[in-house]
């Protein structure tokens, strides 16, 4: 299983909260995840989490596209962060 | 060490004594509060909501603190952030620092608070008279935190 997460404006665009399901085994990095999300819910997808913008956690871990996931993961797609 | 996320407001002077009386080594405090200013790009903001991720929130405050700790011989800190909603004028945010002498506690705690802007997940939407937005990061927040 991989949980997915999506926070913010990310949240509002996509309209889903958290996503839980099986990696696909042919799902290795962030990148190929996003690949997966869009196929599975279409181009608006695609669109909003490919920008370059969107911040990526794995693990609660600041993470790059290029990042490898494993079953387990806990995976957040959110925009720049504005706190304090 | 303190880390707060938390909806309810905090007492600084509270806040102040508690760090005063954790170590008997403390020559100075230093402490920021961040306050929902009541103007934002000449909008009249009338509230402020505010959202974290909980977990990745609390550990990477920890690892902000653990970098100044690494930077500068600090004896306490202690962060707060609010969350939910909060009204312009309300407190939002509260880093102190306590520390042998002024300087170290000076800028541990302006490092924290540029690393808690730019690295700490949060998110402010803004609620005012044309409706509400989400807040967008600053570049010149980016900055501050680079100087480091």
């Amino acid at each position: 299983m991989i949980a997915v997460h999506f926070f913010a404006s990310i949240r509002e665009a996509l309209g889903v909260e958290h996503k839980t399901f099986d990696l696909p085994k042919d799902v290795e990095t962030v990148e190929q995840l996003i690949t997966f999300l869009a196929q599975q819910h279409g181009g608006t997808w695609s669109e909003i989490l490919g920008k370059g913008s969107v911040m990526v956690a794995v693990n609660h871990e600041m993470a790059e596209r290029s990042a490898r996931l494993q079953a387990g993961d806990e995976v957040a797609f959110f925009p720049p962060v504005t706190g304090g | 060490m303190k880390i707060s996320i938390q909806q309810d407001d905090f007492d600084i002077a509270e806040e102040s004594r508690l760090l005063r009386e954790s170590n008997s080594n403390t020559g100075a405090i230093v402490t920021f509060s961040g306050l929902v200013r009541d103007l934002d790009n000449e909008r009249k903001v009338e509230s402020l909501i505010l959202e974290h991720y909980p977990g990745m929130t609390e550990s990477s405050l920890e690892k902000i603190i653990a970098q100044a700790q690494g930077r500068w011989s600090i004896l306490d800190v202690t962060v707060i952030h609010r969350i939910g909603e909060l009204q312009a004028g309300e407190q939002i945010v509260f880093v102190a620092v306590a520390s042998l002498h002024r300087g170290e506690a000076f800028s541990a705690c302006e490092f924290i608070m540029d690393f808690l802007k730019t690295r700490a997940p949060f998110w402010k939407k803004c609620l005012d008279e044309n409706g509400e937005s989400w807040v967008e990061a600053k570049s010149t927040d980016e900055d501050a935190s680079a100087r480091w």
